[in-house]
């Protein structure tokens, strides 16, 4: 059964198409995830399936409750961890974890047993009853992810969960998500920039960028696109005349050239990696490194949109800075 | 539709919050104070024509003062959902199924609370400048009209909110809606002392009724019948509760 749909969702702001005519369908009790880079149209998509935007055009439904007919509806099903802050620093973070179940209608005992439970998770118990003000920018996001879990929800949509946390705290909010997911059958949907996240939680994933989905499937089925292993050289120098040359070999399927590394697509790699050698050595380039491993979703990524995940990100931050320092002249 | 859990977490979130910014409190009601003082110890010999000679001008400038007070703060708290939004928690606030019309509620009530309470410090504080109050069941009379007054007040900041994305615009706002309405009140001088034109605008304002009701219980006179005001705040008040109500439900919130 399908739990949330978009059919044709769209959203345009001035002359920026924004999410291009999005039409997918998530299962119940599943781990979907949106993945691309930053601007690529995620949080719009989430923010559209909250009711906090409102499509320009096609519709979606979640639990049967259509968006803009019935956001009452969607709302009473749904729960959301927003990538940007959402606390009250004026309260304690025991407060906004009490006034959030509140708003949910949970009575008091369950309130206290499920905001014990949750602090635990973020390991936030010891903070619990200091004003969020104080808190660092990790306990925030701790605190903001906590609430997120204390009504279970029917549907939780995660924008960028793990953002800005460590590698500790990360993995056990993967646990965590992942408990819910199975323990109470939450369907979830996240959007994140990680690729490890989203092949370690995600059942389906879709990858978005430039708010159109480029392609939907298990982290399985969209990593035997690239059929082959990757190696990735490191060369000295100009490589550029490499690139062609290995092009035309018929077991190499695709080369990318970043900086000084050359990623390479190859069916039987831990064979062919001598071949490669050969190939550089008679076009003069010295190989400094090399490694061999199965295809990630980051490869998967290059191979869709013809750059790494990191580099439209710093383009999309450049452009960020750009409109603050614009806005911090007026 | 109304949800009373969802109007008291609102409310309660208010109060806490009052409570805590003991500078918030002061900031609010220092202005108020400082008119209160100058005006009233600089205007004391001052006499209007048409008003009783036993109506000192203290007496007669503290619920317009007061009148003031529920005026700003009462915007004030309005506004705020402004700061809710720059800090996102106008998005937690919702997603959560809480209804747009429980929403708006909460908030009025919270704000009516605090709005209240900073009025009814004004009130007392005035004493020790030499107001005379009125009997119990008077004061507790102009509770229920600085009710509706702040009602009023909070539910047109609401409403400005609701077509500002940031705060940018709230300095304009205040200077070119709030101060007005302050102005032309009669909270400072008896309306009727203005060019007939400008009286007009005056008569439109419903902090005229709000501050002429607050004389009638406060200081035994007033320039309109009492339930002329009443029926004037009271009208406006539903009205502006519904308006806002409409208005935070159409919006988007981002």
């Amino acid at each position: 059964m399908d739990t949330i749909t978009l059919n044709g969702l769209t959203k345009i702001f001035g002359d920026l198409t924004a999410v291009d005519n999005v039409t997918l369908s998530v299962k119940s009790g599943e781990v979907f995830g949106l993945l691309g880079p930053n601007g690529a149209g995620k949080t719009t998509i989430i923010n559209m399936l909250t009711t906090l935007m409102i499509p320009s055009t096609g519709s979606a439904t979640i639990t049967g409750h259509n968006i803009e007919k019935d956001p009452e509806g969607v709302r009473r099903s749904i729960g959301i961890i927003f990538q940007d802050p959402s606390l009250d620093i004026g309260l304690t973070g025991r407060e906004n974890l009490d006034f959030h179940a509140m708003m949910y209608g949970i009575d008091a005992t369950e309130r206290k047993k499920r905001i014990a439970e949750v602090l635990a998770v973020v390991e936030l118990t010891e903070k619990a009853d200091v004003l969020v003000e104080n808190y660092s920018g990790g306990m925030k996001r701790r605190l903001e992810i906590a609430r997120g879990l204390i009504h279970h929800p029917r549907v939780l949509f995660l924008d960028e969960p793990t953002l800005g946390l460590d590698a500790q705290t990360r993995r056990k909010i993967w646990d965590h998500i992942r408990d819910l997911n199975k323990k109470h059958a939450i369907t979830i949907i996240l959007t994140t920039h990680y690729m490890e996240e989203a092949d370690y939680l995600c059942d389906r994933i879709a990858i978005i960028d430039h708010g159109r989905i480029i392609a939907l499937d298990t982290p399985d089925g969209l990593k035997t696109l690239l059929q082959g292993d990757v190696v990735t050289l490191g060369v000295n120098g100009a490589a550029e005349s490499l690139v062609p040359v290995l092009q035309e070999k018929s077991w190499i399927r695709e080369v990318n050239l970043h900086d000084s590394n050359l990623t390479i697509t190859v069916t039987d790699g831990e064979k062919r990696v001598p071949d490669l050698f050969a190939l550089a050595q008679v076009s003069g380039i010295a190989i400094t490194s090399v490694s061999l491993r199965k295809p990630s979703l980051e490869d998967v990524f290059i191979h869709l949109t013809g750059s790494s995940i990191r580099e439209q990100e710093g383009r999309v931050r450049g452009h960020m800075h750009a409109g603050m320092r614009r806005r911090m002249m007026r | 539709m109304i949800q009373p859990a969802a109007i008291y977490v609102l409310w309660l979130r208010e109060m806490l919050k009052f409570v805590r910014a003991k500078s918030r409190m002061i900031g609010a009601i220092a202005m108020p104070v400082f008119m209160l003082i100058f005006l009233g110890l600089g205007f004391r010999r001052v006499e209007f024509p048409g008003l009783p000679p036993e109506i000192g001008y203290l007496q007669y400038l503290v619920p317009g003062i007061v009148g003031m007070t529920l005026l700003f703060t009462g915007a004030f708290t309005g506004m705020s959902v402004l700061m809710d939004r720059q800090f996102g928690f106008l998005k937690e606030v919702m997603v959560t199924p809480a209804s747009r019309v429980s929403i708006v509620l909460g908030r009025i009530a919270g704000g009516a609370s605090t709005s209240i309470i900073q009025a009814l410090m004004m009130l007392f504080l005035s004493v020790l400048l030499g107001f005379a109050l009125p009997s119990l069941p008077m004061i507790a009379a102009s509770a229920v009209i600085m009710l509706l007054i702040s009602v009023i007040f909070i539910c047109i900041g609401l409403i400005l909110s609701s077509f500002m994305k940031d705060i940018h615009g709230f300095n304009t706002m205040i200077n070119f809606i709030i101060f007005p309405i302050f102005l032309l009140s009669g909270a400072l001088f008896p309306v009727r002392n203005l060019p007939v034109a400008i009286q007009f605008l005056s008569y439109l304002d419903p902090l005229t009724y709000g501050v002429d009701a607050l004389r009638g219980v406060l200081i035994g006179y007033a320039a309109f019948n009492i339930w002329l005001d009443l029926t004037v705040l009271l009208l406006t008040s539903v009205a502006l509760v519904c308006a806002s109500g409409y208005c935070f439900r159409k919006g988007e919130v981002l």
